[in-house]
């Protein structure tokens, strides 16, 4: 058996899609303009689905922070911060980032990725319980695979489920640590934080809310779901990212446990890593102020949501269960949805397609990051050029159903 | 079939053939030995969500590192009768 053999049925959808012309794994962005323009087959394109909730990558004064640090500080670290030293900014991010949130501790990591599966994995051990949304991000469920905890999934966003599972385990030992998302990445859904968190507490486990959608989105601080649900100061551990509404790359695990510093010196993920180079840390430092300072983003983001998902809605499309920064459109098959991705990139606009087995239910998305940058009349084009298509693959009717929409 | 599948676990085996039965592949009957991925047309996505409704069935949670460990419905059987009567 060949190296690559076990993977035959993937190569072959993909070859299938690239003879086809369509790639949506491959898009080559030739030249970004702004947070809502590229140049893509050398066309100026409309950029629905890069996470930059709040557009802050061009944000001026984030630039000249990440210049500055590359002139005082040079270009990278070349090393991790256990064993090649911290410098003083990653330090003061980490404190900036416990004070915005109101908690003793934190840790910064060299990508969100890494600080889920290195957080998670490190906290759970044999004889412990993981317990996770059956809708969890793959991070998630790569952590699964690092531990040698029991892995418990519960219905996604259910409580009831949850109740139910954390009480089959009954009293037996071991921690117990559920993990959920707070506004997850698919359908742009929010986790029911606070009966989630009654349940976990009320079966004495602790509760871990990674916040990666909704940092700067949720919250009316931005401090995200569990701020906008009232849990801040029952929450165990947020972890995070900085590649989204932040701008840059990178994560972070805040938490009030007193031992929460032993995680430096047992997660390998953390350990065994370069750290963040002076300009990431620098724009995402500068970024942080942004968010506290300029909450009219936050405003202007969620007008853009309801723009789209209005838009969107009376023009007959099913879309994700409510209005979030990821505005999903279902569509019914995989080809239909290829067909659709490639129309939309050909008439300049990008976003994102989902299929199984990355999506809930095997659903296929057209998955839209919503950019608090975008304006009305950019949404508005991506929702006429979206439903001409639509009507001619047949996914909408010919007329639209203004009266039935959102039905 | 043992005595002991037939006094305790013939429910289990039932509740599992019926969720089952949609993915058959022709007219091959579902049996012990039925290996739930190879031998049926069903992808693991269905395979978690008919865990789910078996673990609902029999208010038990089977652990995903011990999914990941199941082939036949023998096995899966087993693992619900286990996890319901403890040793």
């Amino acid at each position: 058996m060949g190296l690559f053999d076990r993977h035959a049925a993937l190569a072959e959808r993909y070859r299938t899609a690239r003879q086809a012309g369509i790639d949506p794994v491959g898009v080559e962005m030739q030249r970004v303009l702004s947070p809502t323009e590229a140049i893509i087959n050398g066309k100026r394109t409309i950029l629905v689905g890069t996470n930059n909730y709040l557009g802050l990558t061009f944000d001026k004064s984030c630039i000249d922070a990440a210049v500055a640090a590359t002139i005082a500080e040079g270009t990278g670290t070349t090393g991790s911060r256990i064993a090649n030293g911290s410098y003083s900014e990653h330090e003061a991010l980490e404190r900036e980032l416990a004070q915005f949130f109101g908690f003793r501790h934190c840790m910064v990591f060299s990508t969100g990725f890494q600080a889920n599966v290195g957080t998670i994995a490190t906290l759970v051990g044999e004889g412990d319980y993981l317990v996770i949304d059956a809708d969890s991000h793959a991070s998630i469920y790569d952590a699964c695979k690092m531990t040698a905890a029991t892995i418990i999934r519960f219905r996604h966003n259910d409580p009831t489920d949850l109740d139910k599972r954390l009480r089959r385990l009954g009293d037996a030992p071991g921690n117990k640590l559920v993990v959920v998302e707070g506004v997850y990445s698919m359908l742009g859904d929010k986790a029911p934080l606070k009966e989630i968190c009654a349940v976990t507490k009320k079966h004495g486990a602790y509760l871990l809310v990674d916040e990666a959608h909704s940092l700067g989105v949720c919250g009316e601080k931005g401090r995200g779901m569990v701020e906008e649900d009232g849990i801040l100061d029952q929450v165990d551990f947020i972890v995070g990212t900085f590649s989204k509404t932040l701008g840059a790359v990178g994560g972070y695990a805040v938490s009030n446990h007193p031992d929460f510093d032993l995680l430096r010196v047992t997660t390998r993920p953390y350990m065994f890593t370069a750290s963040l180079p002076p300009s990431i840390i620098a724009s995402v430092r500068q970024a942080l102020r942004v968010v506290q300072a300029r909450p009219e983003l936050r405003q202007k983001l969620w007008h853009n949501v309801n723009t789209l998902y209005d838009g969107f809605a009376n023009a007959g499309f099913t879309l994700g269960p409510e209005k979030g920064p990821v505005v999903a459109v279902h569509l019914p098959d995989v080809d239909t949805g290829l067909a659709v991705w490639k129309a939309l990139l050909d008439n300049g606009i990008y976003v994102n397609l989902a299929v199984p087995p990355a999506t809930p239910n095997s659903t296929v998305l057209l998955r839209c990051s919503i950019c608090a940058a975008h304006s009305d009349e950019q949404l508005a084009h991506v929702v006429d050029v979206l439903s001409g298509i639509a009507q001619e693959l047949g996914v909408l009717p010919r007329e639209p159903l203004r009266a039935a929409a959102a039905g | 079939m043992t005595n002991d599948r037939a006094t305790g676990q013939d429910d289990i085996f039932a509740e599992i053939t019926k969720r089952l039965e949609p993915f058959r592949k022709g007219e091959t009957p579902i049996t012990l030995d039925t290996d739930i991925t190879r031998d049926l047309n069903i992808d693991s996505l269905a395979v978690m969500d008919m865990i789910m409704e078996l673990e609902d069935r029999f208010d038990v949670s089977i652990p995903l590192n011990v999914v990941a460990e199941i082939k036949t419905v023998r096995e899966l059987a087993d693992t619900i009768g286990s996890i319901r009567r403890p040793a």
